[in-house]
């Protein structure tokens, strides 16, 4: 067959990996700079994570409490970040946005409302004022669908259920991507000038998670695979309140947006334990007792968050050692009580179930309880990643000359922890950059030739699967690759146990060699799985590695035999680069120098 | 025909449930029949994940959130279109087999999967959200919660389309030529009931989007699992608003001498 014969091709200014928060908003950008702009995406419209986003999305609007501004929030992101965060998005993040979020609201979002009829925000972990934009506790599916209904009327051409395999690169810089369509699993190419990665997170990695069959961390892979950098890999967000219970919806988010509206931690003595052991960072920041927490979660300006609202790396480990220590819950877990609040509010089962009523619904639904009457059963689940491709702060371009990325797939807006709808607006306003800067980008520079061999080869290995008559499940690597993540590079890390795993690592890099497949190439999961899975490794090796460099527990580390931070530790971020050799390397590279007026700022927030 | 049975390894028997799954494709196909151990809690996607990891790698669905949030994993479950994800085993006769099949409104793709790109079509064919002149000297607008609460009620809609597969208009009767659905029925009537929003679409609604095909059967509220009042709160309405605007005698009149 011929080249033209087996490849579809497509040819765009501007091509956008992704179709969450970030993709959709870097297209929009990028369309109404008047290019040709694609959008692939795995799933269909919609669907993408970003749709199961819950408690909102982090501007410093002022809207409930006038004292909050782009100052306040980006002295709390670098805390949160515990200052290993790139000074210059993080002000990016913090100056733009709010008018992100309302123009949003100009493209038909329909947010909570303050009694004043402005955008009402809620209290969030880590924020020192409300802060969250949110509908309900369904901000997300509303951000999504009011990016997509917009964006599908500017132009954009989209591609859904279709995967990129590989990005194409010609002398160094992006010519273009290969991927196949999951309805036919024929092979096309789309030529572009410019690549934006928007493919989100990583969580499949481990066997606990909040995350969907599509966060196989793709992006991270390809972008390595080119030749790009990941950065900050060992900051992986375990987020603290994840379902326990029934066994099939474990690690199922239930938003922080419980703790925000009064929802306390207790272990099975009924103790409020998180009073028990507070940071020294927060320590002037977190509520005397009970009763101050709670006239904070009511707005009252003179009161302290309670220590539920503290990070979650935090929370999370405090979770892990009430569990340990055998005050956990009956599943594994412990209690996130909302219903308390019937003590204070007389109408509180109607408050809960407007105020959170997918959480109500979900458990009600999955797990037969009633939220507004009975305690959850919650425990840590793996939940975003704040690692990701190395970019310039300003323009989202990788070292990689034409290749662009935003949101979750991008290393350097959270540090070493991120707050609380700090990805949301992290999507926004890193897609509208990287869509601005791409489409200069694609005006400046003329395409460049796609190399042939390289697309042959590419696609040479990931039919190989189906040419293998005997051969491993697919499945079943990726599950104990699941395991070995969880078990050995998960909330407690030692050097021991992270050696072992990246034994196993190589183990099934070698297995991966071997998988097969059966069936036909349309809409095969099992073939889907075997090309997700040199994807995984990368991210599994990523983390790993880096998570071993870093000898020192900070922010989502927390290293059982490095349990402090490390004023040398504090310098670097650690990246991860595809050697000459094809091997893994890892370096320290120091953190982005922050500017002084910007110091003052944290300075005088503190 | 004779369908083969494959079964997973090792079945307890106690807790085994028998499932007939469709698979084919737009050229047809037939039930398999398939058992799983369940345990509890849970759904029927876990035991369609369970099936495809252990039995049939290459059986295809939908999903992605598993929690009901994304609307992927629609499907036909003994006959009711429902989420996949959503459902949970316990809630399903005991003891009987359980029949999956996909959405019977749409072309089969492969499957459980469907195409419901017709969906996608009919969205872009609606009016855009057109906004009035911000009310703020900051851009923004001054709207109170009472005035949404309604709209929200709309925009909770996962896209689903399981109201697209129930309705009759379309299933039984495939007037997608000439008719939108509930689902972008209510989606007119959410743009149209915005309170920002200065567009009119109900001359499209009449004429173009047929909502005199809706009579009333209700049949889509029932499977909505966000559970939206698409008939009461929506497509009746925007019926009121077209009797109004084409119908009324004072409005037509109106209309004359406005000459629209
Ligand atoms: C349950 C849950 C609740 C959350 N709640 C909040 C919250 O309240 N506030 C907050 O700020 N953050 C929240 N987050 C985090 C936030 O939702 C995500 O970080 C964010 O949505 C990621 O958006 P994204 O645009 O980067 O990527 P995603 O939304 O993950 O989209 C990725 C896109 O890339 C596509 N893609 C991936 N790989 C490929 C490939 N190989 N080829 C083609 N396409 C590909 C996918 O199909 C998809 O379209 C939550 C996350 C979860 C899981
Ligand atoms: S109420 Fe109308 S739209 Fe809904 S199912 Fe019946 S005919 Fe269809
Ligand atoms: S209205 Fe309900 S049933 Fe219809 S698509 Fe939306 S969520 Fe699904
Ligand atoms: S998987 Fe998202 S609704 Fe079922």
């Amino acid at each position: 067959m011929s080249f033209s014969e087996q490849f579809i091709v497509h040819e765009h200014d501007v091509l956008v990996i992704g179709a969450g928060g970030a993709g959709l908003r870097a297209a929009i950008e990028a369309s109404a700079a008047g290019l040709k702009v694609g959008v692939i995406c795995k799933s269909l419209l919609g669907k993408a994570h970003t749709v199961m986003a819950e408690g909102g999305m982090a501007a410093a609007m002022g809207n409930v409490d006038d004292r909050d501004n782009w100052e306040v929030h980006f002295a709390d992101t670098m805390r949160g970040g515990q200052y290993l965060n790139n000074p210059i998005m993080v002000e990016h993040h913090a100056k733009e946005s709010p008018a992100r979020v309302l123009e949003l609201e100009s493209w038909g979002a329909v947010f909570d409302r303050t009694k004043e009829g402005k955008i009402l925000q809620r209290n969030f972990g880590g924020h020192r004022y409300p802060r969250l934009a949110h509908v309900g506790d369904r901000t997300g599916l509303e951000l999504i669908r009011t990016l997509q209904d917009h964006g599908i009327h500017k132009g954009m051409e989209v591609f859904m259920e279709m995967t990129v395999v590989s990005l194409l690169t010609t002398g160094g810089k992006i010519s273009g991507v290969l991927g196949y369509d999951r309805e036919r699993g024929r092979m096309r190419i789309w030529k572009a000038k410019a690549v934006i990665l928007a493919t989100g997170g990583i969580g499949k990695s481990f066997r606990i998670t909040s995350n969907s069959w599509e966060g196989t961390g793709d992006g991270h892979a390809l972008a390595y695979q080119a030749g790009a950098e990941l950065m900050d890999m060992e900051f992986v967000q375990f987020h603290p309140t994840g379902m326990v219970w029934p066994p099939s919806v474990r690690g199922i988010l239930v938003t922080e947006g419980v703790r925000g509206e009064g929802g306390v931690l207790r272990n099975n003595e009924g103790k409020r334990f998180m009073f028990d052991d507070i940071p020294e960072m927060y320590k002037n920041q977190v509520a005397t007792d009970e009763e101050e927490g709670w006239r904070y979660v009511c707005g009252d300006k003179n009161a302290l968050r309670p220590p539920e609202l503290l990070t979650r790396d935090h929370i999370a480990r405090c979770i892990n050692r009430e569990i340990k220590a055998g005050r956990g819950s009956p599943h594994g877990g412990v209690y996130l009580d909302i219903a308390w609040i019937k003590e204070k509010l007389p109408n509180s089962a109607e408050h809960i179930q407007r105020k959170l009523p997918s959480m109500y619904h979900q458990f009600k639904q999955l797990a037969g309880v009633d939220i507004t009457k009975e305690r959850m059963e919650v425990g840590p689940t793996t939940h975003y990643v704040m690692g990701g491709v190395a970019v310039d702060g300003d323009t989202q371009m990788s070292c990689v000359p034409g290749l662009f990325a935003a949101g979750e797939v991008t290393a350097g807006l959270h540090g070493a922890n991120r707050l609380g709808g700090n990805s949301l607006s992290d999507l926004v306003v890193f897609g509208k950059l990287a869509g601005e800067h791409a489409a200069k980008y694609a005006k400046n520079n003329a395409a460049v030739e796609v190399d042939q061999e390289q697309v042959l080869a590419h696609t040479n290995a990931i039919m190989e699967p189906f040419e293998r008559t005997t051969g491993e499940n697919p499945y079943g690597i990726q599950h104990e690759l699941q395991n070995t993540m969880q078990d050995l590079v998960g909330i407690v890390r030692t050097e021991t146990e992270m050696q072992q795993a990246l034994v196993k690592l190589d183990e099934y890099k070698a297995r991966v060699k071997n998988v097969s497949v059966i069936g036909h190439r349309e809409y095969n999961p099992g073939w889907h799985t075997a090309i997700d899975l040199p994807c995984m490794l990368v991210v599994s090796e990523s983390i790993t590695r880096a998570a071993l460099e870093r000898k020192e527990s900070r922010g989502a580390q927390f290293r059982d035999d490095y349990p402090d931070k490390s004023a040398e530790c504090a310098t670097f971020n650690v990246v991860s680069k595809k050697a000459a050799d094809g091997s893994m390397q890892v370096t320290r590279r120091s953190i982005v120098p922050i500017r002084a007026d910007l110091k003052a700022v944290i300075e005088k927030m503190k | 025909m004779s369908t083969p049975t494959i079964q997973s390894n090792p079945v307890d028997q106690s807790n085994a449930v028998q499932f007939r799954i469709w698979r084919g494709n737009k050229d047809g196909g037939e039930f398999v029949n398939y058992e799983v151990n369940v345990s509890e809690g849970m759904v029927l996607l876990d035991c369609v994940h369970r099936i495809q990891a252990e039995q049939a790698p290459d059986l295809a669905c939908r999903w992605n959130c598993k929690a009901g949030k994304c609307g992927s994993c629609s499907a036909e479950i003994n006959g009711k279109p429902s989420l996949m994800c959503m459902t949970r085993m316990d809630s399903l006769p005991p003891g009987k087999v359980v029949t999956v099949e996909p959405m019977r409104s749409f072309p089969s793709i492969r499957d459980l999967v469907t195409d419901v790109s017709w969906n996608f079509r009919v969205k872009k064919t609606i009016k855009p959200f057109k906004p009035r002149k911000p009310d703020n000297a900051d851009g923004s607008w001054t709207m109170f919660q009472q005035d949404i609460d309604r709209v929200q009620e709309f925009r909770k809609c996962i896209e689903c389309f399981l109201c697209q597969d129930v309705c009759h208009v379309i299933r039984d009767h495939h007037k997608e030529d000439e008719f939108i659905g509930p689902r972008f029925l209510m989606y007119t009537a959410a743009l149209e009931m915005h309170p920002l929003d200065t567009e009119d679409r109900v001359g499209d609604l009449k004429n173009r989007d047929g909502i005199g095909y809706c009579n009333i059967t209700k049949c889509c509220t029932k499977v909505c699992p966000e559970h939206i009042g698409i008939t009461d709160n929506a497509i009746i309405p925007m019926k009121e608003r077209v009797v109004d605007q084409f119908y009324d005698p004072v409005t037509r009149l109106f209309r004359m001498f406005k000459g629209k």
